[in-house]
């Protein structure tokens, strides 16, 4: 373990949280979702976020995601305070430093794929969105499929295309929930490749899932249970313990 | 370049749920299309009778008996107008250019088997100029004539179509209450004014009409015509001083006569027809105001349906006022393309009624403009509402919303 925190320190920390808690109200009770989360995750890194439902990992990926703030705690993305934000903060940080994909694809209907891709540059304001956007869809080897809408493409298109719009406006992390969830294991395997591959190239990856197989795939894992980090490590510690 | 985005997307929503979309507008068209061809209607009316009375001449001064009755029940017209007042009052007041008394009354025609029921006029020959009235064929009467209470008539068009199709009336005697008159002329057609239609008068000497068909001694109502440059009121003033004078009226007593002039008889009937506009405006544009309704009552469907796409946009970037534009031009959108149809429609059903049934409309630009620009606001402020409870929509509700 000691190994691993010196090899943290070389890199830099793109996401930083310190004593993050989060409660809901439920009724006359107060839930206590997360308690006191402690996490670095570094630039590159590609992150699975384990747990079963209940076990906050969806609150806690909607904090990461910016979708959400913690009720007290620190977090710190790509150099930014993000607690004690404003939604119209918020909003602004979700255009430029967060990239989404859902389980659902949820691309937009009646928008071409290109259209679908350029929408969260359009929203930051951004001026040659079209020429971004196809170079994004031609990331995802899907320059050929930029005219078709949404309901014309095969589910792994569908996702490439989220992938796509998730990457298009370069951000800090990529946050994947359930991202192969909707897909069958042949598709899976092509996400997964293409996952790895934007890896490669620098880029900062966190899927949050509950498949074995696909956190396997990650160079680390987070368990969580019942609002706690419970085990942490990369695969390969973890391949030791057992 | 988001904002074009937006509004083809708008549209392409709007597209993608026509029946909807249609069903919401139809308030917003129909509301248009009232207000429109209300106005239309209106106007028209209003511009006809204007035209009408400026016809008639707009120098011109009526006078006629006062109401008879007490304490505000009028019952009928007083009998004291005579041909000495008349012969006073051209004598008395200068800047009168000619005089002349009227009497009338409600007679049968008859020509061979063919009869019907005109309005018959008994005035002096400076009738026919005062009022404006051409004649079309033949002459009017010779001064002699009203002196030596010829049986001479000068009838209306519409008469001679109703009686004598397709024969010359020229020289044609004519029985009027079964008195026979000889047709001396014809006169040039004004068209229907409404509450009189001047075309089915038959105009005889006064001096016949009082003695021969009425049998009366007193005036209806007798028209003067004032020289070119003096003002009307001052006129009408002269000529209230000479009749008062005339028919012994005292200081505190109120004139048992009335004189009126054409700019009056204007001021009357445009104030009347004014409110008549805006009364049909008033009823057009509560339907319009109740379209707005529909519309908002579409968009908060459309935002409730559309709850996980108000979320996902939230995920990639949108900032709430980016969701309040996208829903506050959808339901623009929609109040315009159906303010535009409503105006095609509005502009078709006017032109529609003035085909069918020759009565004139008027579209005005800017009537058309005004409604709208009524329905853009209207999109906007029935648009706002469901707008700003999307944009309010928390994300992660959103996002999880199915």
């Amino acid at each position: 373990m000691l190994a691993v925190q010196e090899k943290v320190s070389t890199k830099k920390a793109v996401i930083s949280l310190r004593n993050i808690k989060k409660s809901y109200q439920l009724g006359e009770n107060r839930v206590s979702v997360l308690h006191n989360i402690c996490l670095d995750i570094e630039e590159g890194d590609m992150v699975a976020l384990l747990g079963t439902s209940g076990s906050g990992k969806s609150t806690l990926m909607n904090i990461l995601g910016c979708l959400d703030v913690a009720d007290s705690g620190e977090y710190i993305l790509d150099n930014k305070q993000v607690s004690s934000l404003s939604a119209k903060e918020l909003s602004f940080l979700r255009s430029r430093k967060i990239g989404f994909i859902f389980q659902s694809f949820n691309l937009l209907p009646r928008m071409t794929a290109l259209e679908n891709v350029a929408l969260p540059l359009l929203y930051a304001g951004h001026r040659n969105s079209n020429e971004l956007a196809l170079k994004a869809l031609e990331t995802v080897g899907l320059g050929d499929r930029a005219h078709h809408e949404p309901n014309q493409l095969s589910g792994g298109q569908r996702q490439r295309v989220a992938v796509a719009r998730a990457i298009v406006s370069n951000p800090a992390i990529l946050l994947a929930d359930e991202p192969t969830g909707n897909l069958d294991s042949k598709t899976t395997e092509e996400i997964m490749g293409l996952f790895h591959e934007l890896n490669k190239q620098g880029r900062t990856i966190i899927i949050v899932t509950h498949e074995k197989e696909i956190a396997d795939e990650c160079r680390r894992q987070i368990h969580m249970k019942d609002g706690c980090i419970v085990e942490e490590g990369e695969k390969y510690a973890i391949l030791d313990n057992s | 370049m988001l904002f074009w985005t937006i509004v083809r997307m708008s549209f392409k929503s709007l597209v993608a749920h026509k029946l909807r979309s249609f069903l919401a507008m139809l308030g917003i068209i129909i509301g248009v299309s009232a207000v429109i061809s209300m106005l239309a209607l209106g106007t028209g009316a209003q511009s006809q009778i204007m035209a009408r009375i400026e016809s008639m001449g707009t120098n011109k001064l009526v006078i006629r008996p006062g109401q008879s009755g007490s304490r505000g029940v009028a019952s009928g017209a007083r009998q004291n107008l005579t041909l000495e007042d008349a012969k006073a009052i051209f004598a008395q007041v200068a800047e009168i250019e000619q005089i002349s008394p009227v009497v009338r009354g409600n007679s049968q025609l008859k020509y061979a088997n063919k009869n019907m029921r005109s309005n018959v006029m008994g005035t002096d020959l400076t009738y026919f100029s005062i009022t404006n009235f051409e004649i079309d064929k033949g002459r009017i009467f010779y001064e002699g004539e009203t002196l030596r209470n010829k049986r001479v008539a000068v009838i209306g068009s519409a008469i001679v179509e109703s009686l004598f199709s397709g024969i010359d009336p020229l020289g044609k005697t004519l029985k009027v209450q079964g008195i026979n008159f000889q047709i001396i002329g014809v006169l040039k057609s004004k068209g229907d004014q409404g509450w009189s239609n001047p075309d089915e008068q038959i105009i005889v000497p006064y001096t016949t009409a009082m003695k021969q068909l009425f049998g009366v001694q007193y005036l209806h109502e007798i028209d003067v015509q004032v020289q070119d440059g003096f003002d009307l009121t001052e006129v009408e003033e002269a000529i209230t001083v000479v009749l008062r004078r005339k028919h012994k009226i005292l200081p505190d007593q109120e004139a048992d006569f009335n004189v009126r002039n054409q700019a009056e008889m204007i001021e009357t009937a445009s104030s009347v027809s004014n409110t008549f506009t805006l009364l049909l405006g008033g009823i057009a544009s509560i339907s319009l105001l109740v379209g707005g309704i529909g519309i908002m009552n579409i968009m908060l469907v459309t935002v409730t349906e559309r709850t996980k796409e108000i979320g996902i946009r939230k995920a990639i970037g949108a900032k709430e006022s980016d969701i309040l534009n996208q829903f506050l031009i959808e339901s623009i959108l929609m109040s315009s393309v159906g303010g535009i149809l409503g105006v095609t429609l509005g502009v078709s059903i006017a032109k529609g009624i003035e085909a069918l049934t020759n009565f004139p409309t008027v579209i005005q630009l800017s009537s058309t403009i005004i409604a709208l620009v009524f329905a853009v606001l209207i999109g906007v402020t029935f648009g706002y509402y469901p707008a700003r409870r999307a944009a309010l929509l928390h994300p992660i509700d959103a996002l999880r919303y199915e």
